[in-house]
Order: C-alpha cells, then sequence, then structure tokens
C-alpha cells in the first residue's frame, strides 16, 4: 500500500481544523470538492461548515448538497425573538439552577424577570440572557400608587403590562424541563407556541383530541363546517412530578407524585369551566393581554402556589372571554417538571386557607354568566365582568368586590402602560 | 373447558369484574374469528351475537363461550311490527341486543377491533378499563386539568371546588382505537394511510354542554342508567344514510346525560382498529349524513329538554318530538326516524318492563 500523499495529508490536517476555517474559496474546485467529501465521511458536516463550503459557489458541491438531500437548517418557523417574551416571577432569590437548565430553550428571546417585591436578598442570576430584572422600585416607578397589589406571585402580571411582545410565555421558578415517554427533554416554547399557533375547536369534542397535532385529524361524525376552528388565545400547560393541588390534597397525598406523561393537547369547549394554573401557561398578550389580570387575592395569600387562587380567577375570567368574543383556549401539554420544594409545607396552610370555600361560590357564578352582545372587545368583556361580579359576588364576600376592583384597576393600567400606544 | 387459558404479559383480573351484570353485544355478518384474541378478557362474560344480513347463514361463535345469538328472524319474532325499528344491513342493529339483554352494563365491540398493546407491551385489558371508568365518578361541571381525578396516580387539582369533588354517575365510558382511525371518508380518502399512533394516556369526563362523535366500536355504558337512550338509529338497507348510527345515540345521549347530571367519560381504553373499510363506499353511505349533520348539530346543541322529564324514557320521548318537528323540515327521512325512535321505546318499554323499585334511567 502507497504511503498518503502530502497532499492527502494536508487535507486531513485541514479536516483536522475545518471548524475553525473561514474562507475555502482560494482552493481549486476539485480539492474544494475532495475535502466536502473527507467532511462528510468524518461526520463532521455542521451548519457553519455547510455555508463555509457553500460560500465556494463550486457547483459540483451545491450539486451533491441537493442530490444527497442535504437540508439546510431553516429560520425556524418558530417565533424569532420579535414575537415572544418569556415572563418569571422570582419568588426565590437564587435562580441559578433555574435558568441553567432553561438555557437551551429561553436564550433566543427575550425574558422579563419579576422581582417579588417582598423579597429583600439579591437576585441570582447567570449571565448570557437578554434579561431584564423589575424590582419593587421599577413597579412604584412605572405604576405610582396603585391599589393592586403585585407581591407574592402576583408580580409576574406587572411583566405582562411592560411586555411588548405578542406572546407571553410564563413559568412559575421552581419548575424545571420536563422530559416526555421518549426521555426527549420538552421544549416549553415551542410546544406553547405550536399551540397558539394552530386554531382551537372549542365547539365541538374531537375524541382523538387536537386534530392539527401530526398524525390526527377530526374523527368521523365532527360537522365539518365546525374544522376551521378558531384562534387559540391561551395556552395552559401541565407539571410532572409535583403537581398543581390544593393544600388539603398534598397534606393527604403527600408522596404521590405525577408520573403520567398524557400526550395530548386539546381545546377545553366552549362553555366548560377550567382551573388555569399560572405555573405553567402562555397566551396572545396583543389580545387576551387586558384579560389576564391579578385579580382575586385571598386574605392570608402567601409565597406558596396553594396559598393562592389568583391564577384560577384569572383563568375563568379569561375563558368566559374567550368563549363570548369566539376564541380558543387549550390544555395539556407541554409538561414541566415541579419540584418539591414546596410540598412538605402545606400542613402550615391549611389552618386558614380560604380557599376552600371560594371556589364554591366562584363556580356556579361563571358557570351561569353571559356576557353581553355588545362587549366585542377583551376590554369591554372585562369592564362588564368586573361589573357584574361587583353585584354579584361582592354581597358574598369583601373579597370579590376587591377582586371587581382590581379588574377595573388593571383595565386602567392597560390603557396607561400595557397596550401597544401606552 | 380444561384448564385455564393464560396469555402472556396479559392482565386477567382473577375474579373477572361484573362477571354477572355485564354482557358484551357484537354485531356481525360474517364470522367472530375475533373472539379468539379476546378469550382471556371475554371468556367469563355472557355475550349477545346480533347477526346482521342473511338469517340463513351461521355464523359459528368459537368453543367456550357463552352467548345468545339473534338474526332477523328472532328480531322479527320478538319484536314483531316493532322490529321495523331494528337496522338491517347495518351495525346498527346491535342496539338490539341491549334491548334484550338482562343486564346491567353493556360493552359493545365490533368484530374487527382486536387487543391492543400499551407503550410497555402488555396487552391491554380493555373490559377491565371500561369497567374502571364506568363505575368510579364523571366530572362534567367542571374541567380537571390532570384529566380523570379517580385515577390512580391523578387527583383534583387546586381550585376545583369540594362540592363537585364527590363527581356524577358514570353513564358512559367511551374508548379509542390505534391503528386504523375513525375517520369519515373524505378524511380516509385524503389521508389513506394514517395511522393513529399515539397512546394517549387518559381518561376524561366531557364537560356538560359539549356534544362530541360517539363511536360504537369500542363503547360501554350503563344500562339501567342509559340504556333506552342508545338507539342506534335507522341505518343500511332501505335508508339514505349509513355510518351514522353511533353519533345519532351518541348526541342524543350526551344531551340526555347532561340533562340528568349523568356522566360521560372518553380516552382509555384503546383496541387494535384492524380494518379500514373502503372509502368510496364509506362516502356514499355517509354522504347525506355529511351535509344533514350541519343541522343536526346546532338542533342538538339548542334543544333543551323540559325540567318535568325525570327518565331517560320521557327525554327520549321528548326528543322524538322536537326530532320531527325541527328535523322533519329538512327531509322526511328524520319523520320517520322520529317514529321510529318512539317505537323502540316501546319495544324496550316491553321487553324491560320497569320495576317500581328501579326505573330506569332514574339518577340517584
Amino acid at each position: 500500500m502507497r504511503p498518503p500523499s502530502l497532499l492527502s495529508l494536508t487535507l486531513d490536517s485541514a479536516l483536522l481544523r475545518i471548524a475553525h476555517i473561514a474562507d475555502l474559496s482560494h482552493l481549486p474546485d476539485h480539492l474544494v470538492i475532495d475535502l466536502f467529501r473527507r467532511t462528510l465521511s468524518a461526520g463532521k458536516l455542521t451548519e457553519k461548515v455547510l455555508k463555509l463550503f457553500l460560500a465556494t459557489g463550486c457547483e459540483e458541491i451545491i450539486l451533491a448538497v441537493q442530490l444527497l438531500n442535504i437540508k439546510q437548517p431553516l429560520v425556524p418557523v418558530l417565533p424569532t425573538n420579535s414575537e415572544v417574551d418569556i415572563v418569571i416571577a422570582a419568588l426565590q432569590p437564587n435562580l441559578t439552577t433555574f435558568f441553567e437548565a432553561w438555557r437551551p430553550f429561553f436564550s433566543r428571546f427575550h425574558i422579563i424577570v419579576i422581582k417579588d417585591p417582598d423579597m429583600t436578598e439579591d437576585l441570582q442570576i447567570p449571565t448570557g440572557f437578554d434579561l431584564k430584572v423589575y424590582t419593587k422600585s421599577d413597579i412604584n416607578g412605572v405604576l405610582g400608587a396603585s391599589s393592586i397589589n403585585f407581591s407574592g406571585h402576583s408580580c409576574r402580571y406587572f411583566g405582562y403590562l411592560v411586555s411588548r411582545k405578542k406572546y407571553v410565555i410564563s413559568i412559575d421558578d421552581n419548575c424545571l424541563p420536563a422530559k416526555d415517554t421518549a426521555g426527549s427533554t420538552v421544549d416549553v416554547v415551542a410546544q406553547h407556541m405550536a399551540n397558539l399557533k394552530t386554531p382551537a375547536t372549542p365547539f365541538f369534542f374531537n375524541t382523538l383530541y387536537d386534530p392539527y397535532r401530526k398524525g390526527a385529524d377530526f374523527v368521523r361524525g365532527y360537522p365539518f363546517s365546525l374544522r376551521e376552528g378558531v384562534e387559540c388565545m391561551l395556552s395552559c400547560g401541565l407539571w410532572m412530578h409535583n403537581a398543581d393541588y390544593d393544600p388539603m390534597t398534598h397534606v393527604v397525598k403527600r408522596n404521590q407524585r405525577n408520573t403520567t406523561y398524557v400526550d395530548a393537547v386539546m381545546t377545553v369547549p366552549l362553555g366548560a369551566m377550567l382551573p388555569v394554573s399560572g405555573i405553567n401557561v402562555a397566551f396572545n398578550r396583543d389580545v387576551l393581554g387586558p384579560a389576564m389580570f391579578p385579580g382575586l387575592r385571598l386574605r392570608n395569600e402567601g409565597k406558596h402556589r396553594w396559598d393562592t387562587l389568583e391564577d384560577i380567577w384569572n383563568g375563568l375570567c379569561a375563558k368566559v372571554v374567550c368563549d363570548s368574543l369566539g376564541y380558543g383556549v387549550k390544555t395539556g401539554l407541554p409538561y414541566v417538571m415541579r419540584s418539591d420544594a414546596e410540598a412538605g409545607k402545606a400542613l402550615e396552610s391549611l389552618k386558614d386557607w380560604e380557599g376552600v370555600k371560594i371556589m364554591d361560590d366562584v363556580l356556579p357564578f361563571f358557570q351561569s354568566l353571559k356576557l353581553s352582545r355588545t362587549a366585542v372587545t377583551v376590554d369591554d368583556c372585562v369592564k362588564e365582568l368586573a361589573g357584574i361580579v361587583r353585584e354579584k359576588l361582592g354581597p358574598k364576600n369583601a373579597i370579590f368586590t376587591e377582586a371587581a376592583d382590581a379588574m377595573v384597576e388593571w383595565n386602567n393600567l392597560w390603557k396607561a402602560h400595557g397596550a401597544q400606544n401606552a | 373447558m380444561a384448564g385455564t387459558v393464560t396469555v402472556p404479559g396479559s392482565s386477567v383480573p382473577s375474579t373477572p369484574l361484573l362477571k354477572d351484570e355485564l354482557d358484551i353485544v357484537i354485531p356481525t355478518i360474517r364470522n367472530l374469528d375475533f373472539l379468539e384474541m379476546w378469550r382471556p378478557f371475554f371468556q367469563p362474560y355472557h355475550l349477545i351475537i346480533v347477526q346482521d344480513g342473511d338469517p340463513t347463514k351461521t355464523i359459528k361463535v368459537p368453543e367456550g363461550f357463552d352467548y345468545e345469538l339473534y338474526n332477523r328472524n328472532d328480531i322479527n319474532r320478538i319484536l314483531g311490527p316493532k322490529a321495523s325499528c331494528i337496522s338491517f344491513k347495518d351495525s346498527a342493529c346491535r342496539c338490539f341486543g341491549y334491548m334484550v339483554s338482562k343486564k346491567k352494563y353493556i360493552y359493545t365491540i365490533d368484530d374487527d377491533c382486536f387487543v391492543a398493546k400499551d407503550p410497555t407491551g402488555k396487552d391491554i385489558n380493555a373490559l377491565e378499563q371500561h369497567i374502571k371508568n364506568i363505575m368510579s365518578p364523571s366530572t362534567p361541571f367542571f374541567f380537571n386539568t390532570l384529566y380523570d381525578p379517580y385515577r390512580e396516580g391523578a387527583d383534583f387539582v387546586r381550585g376545583y371546588p369540594f362540592s363537585l369533588r364527590e363527581g356524577t354517575h358514570t353513564a358512559v365510558s367511551h374508548g379509542l382505537w390505534l391503528n386504523i382511525p375513525d375517520y369519515d371518508a373524505p378524511t380516509q380518502l385524503v389521508k389513506p394511510k394514517e395511522r393513529n399512533e399515539r397512546y394517549v394516556d387518559a381518561v376524561m369526563t366531557i364537560p356538560k354542554g359539549t356534544l362530541f362523535p360517539m363511536c360504537g366500536m369500542n363503547l360501554c355504558f350503563d344500562r339501567d342508567l342509559i340504556g333506552p337512550a342508545m338507539y342506534f338509529g335507522l341505518m343500511g338497507d332501505g335508508q339514505p344514510i349509513g355510518r351514522y348510527d353511533d353519533m345519532w345515540a351518541g348526541w342524543c345521549v350526551k344531551v340526555i346525560c347532561d340533562h340528568l347530571s349523568l356522566g360521560v367519560k372518553t380516552g382509555l381504553p384503546y383496541i387494535w382498529h384492524s380494518k379500514a373499510s373502503n372509502p368510496f363506499v364509506n362516502l356514499r353511505k355517509e354522504y347525506k349524513g355529511i351535509f344533514w349533520q350541519e343541522d343536526i348539530i346546532p338542533f342538538f346543541q339548542n334543544v333543551t329538554i323540559p325540567k318535568d322529564c325525570d327518565t331517560v324514557q320521557k327525554c327520549y320521548l321528548y326528543l322524538s318530538g322536537e326530532v320531527k318537528e325541527k328535523l322533519g323540515k329538512i327531509d322526511p327521512y328524520f319523520v320517520k326516524l322520529a317514529d321510529a325512535m318512539v317505537t323502540w321505546i316501546e319495544a324496550w318499554d316491553e321487553l324491560n318492563p320497569a320495576t317500581p323499585a328501579a326505573e330506569n334511567g332514574k339518577a340517584k
């Protein structure tokens, strides 16, 4: 066997450094082709290296790329950073683990972090993100004196207010990426965006769930006139491991963890109410923003999710508004992995838990609610809703009058600070 | 029957649940070979075979099954002139089996449906899952985002009102299908190769006020609670429409369940649907249905059953009147159908005389 030629050794040497070569255009075509062939054999064809070869303009390379069906990674159809903001409410100071875990999925987007106004410690956030932190003084600075209490989990709504993007995705700071049944890490952003960008189907239940998912469709018996669907405004995700239970259930089933990955997204039907959990949620801010507010605040609202009902209240209002205006709400994927940190403390919260009775009053109210036909914008709907809440629920409990006030105040804040032309 | 049959990886309960309270109703026109695969799960139960088509043909039932079989001659003999409400040359005839059963629960399955495997590769005991679904409550008044809260490992989520956590009685358990999905003819023609490969590990209650397309391929229901509403309509021979039998029953059933506060669940279990029917034949059968359903759906969405209809039969008779009046305008078929609905109830009540203590359909 003949020993390798000097040329061959040179090409091999170039191959070793191919990732660092900036320009191949000075090479004669036959050498570029040889190098390309070796790059393919060595498995070193990355997006950058492919661009390098294509930049030479060598026709054989271009032809080879076509024939071998080498796909150039397209600019992702998924939203670019101009469409999405990630809003994170910081209820704990050390967000290093959180952001490092989410880095592959969040690094493309602008991130709005709202620090819980009650927190005194400094936030620890790793670098390398396009990220802005808002603190208590920012909230006061922007809003002045507002009757809305932005402490605790409610601080994230300030993030909704200052965002200027079409879509917002918000996840609790004790959640990490989950793995699906195949073991792949769930891209929570991609799934929420798929949910929001494909139609919802609230008028008739599809037994194969989301008909727009690959491998699925509308089933026999689904009326054709309803197959166009409506625009989805709200995407409610779920949680593996530490599920979003009330404090009673946390105590009684302290060892229970959610291990069932349900591979489905579905539209919540028209007229059906659901408990929207703020732990993992995404929405169309342009349209639904005015309806995404902190309204209901429990008297002893604490820092644990089970101390709150603000997201539940928000979700019920948003659902009524969506139903009224012909928009859709989806639930199901994506999952996040919610950590255990809080589970043991549920017992303390049980003593005073106002939430037990509240929902029993709240739900019948929402189920029988019909907004007037003249309310044709989200804004109008929220205003009308606030009035009805004050009138019908206010007398039952002062907490509802305060909620109505908060809804009206949110309306004002949105006009002044949230709307696109604010 | 000598010895026991064990299928590796299957979960055959040692004491089959509801062995004496559940009948399996199977419509067939060809043969019942598929029962061999189901033997470990079905053998403990009584089968009601409804033989469609030529009554002179003998349908061979595999050895070892306890069954009763009815062909067209039997149906005519038993129902007399009322037999006109039972479809001929369409699997809709299966509802005759519901009528003659004396059990509390019915499970119905098509003869081209086989045992499916779950993602771990284990055989799915569909009947066992249906029984679990139907014996645990439903939650139609508020959607639980973690789906069926009564499943092991799940529960009601935060925000779920405590007053609703007892749930309501479950009247129907609607299972799904892997492999050949239940598409209509136009979709079949556009996507002939699509297979349902997604195992969605959930059972859920269909919310009150929401209609759904009920497929009769893998269906379980409580005969006492909703039986009289499970009429599968006039289809097949001599009728302008086919492949809408289960759909029609499903819309009537859901409206009545909503009225009587009964629950309808959908999701698990999966069966393996093996045969894709001819889409061109299906198109001919479904053709009118595709247009009619545009009017039928708003009809069911807007119908309000009066408060004094407190039994399934009363609700159903009320519906038949509305069908005649409101849908009769679309096509004379609906007038015929409305009459058949009345005939069905008469036949049901004749074969199932109500005892004073337990009137059909009265939810507790």
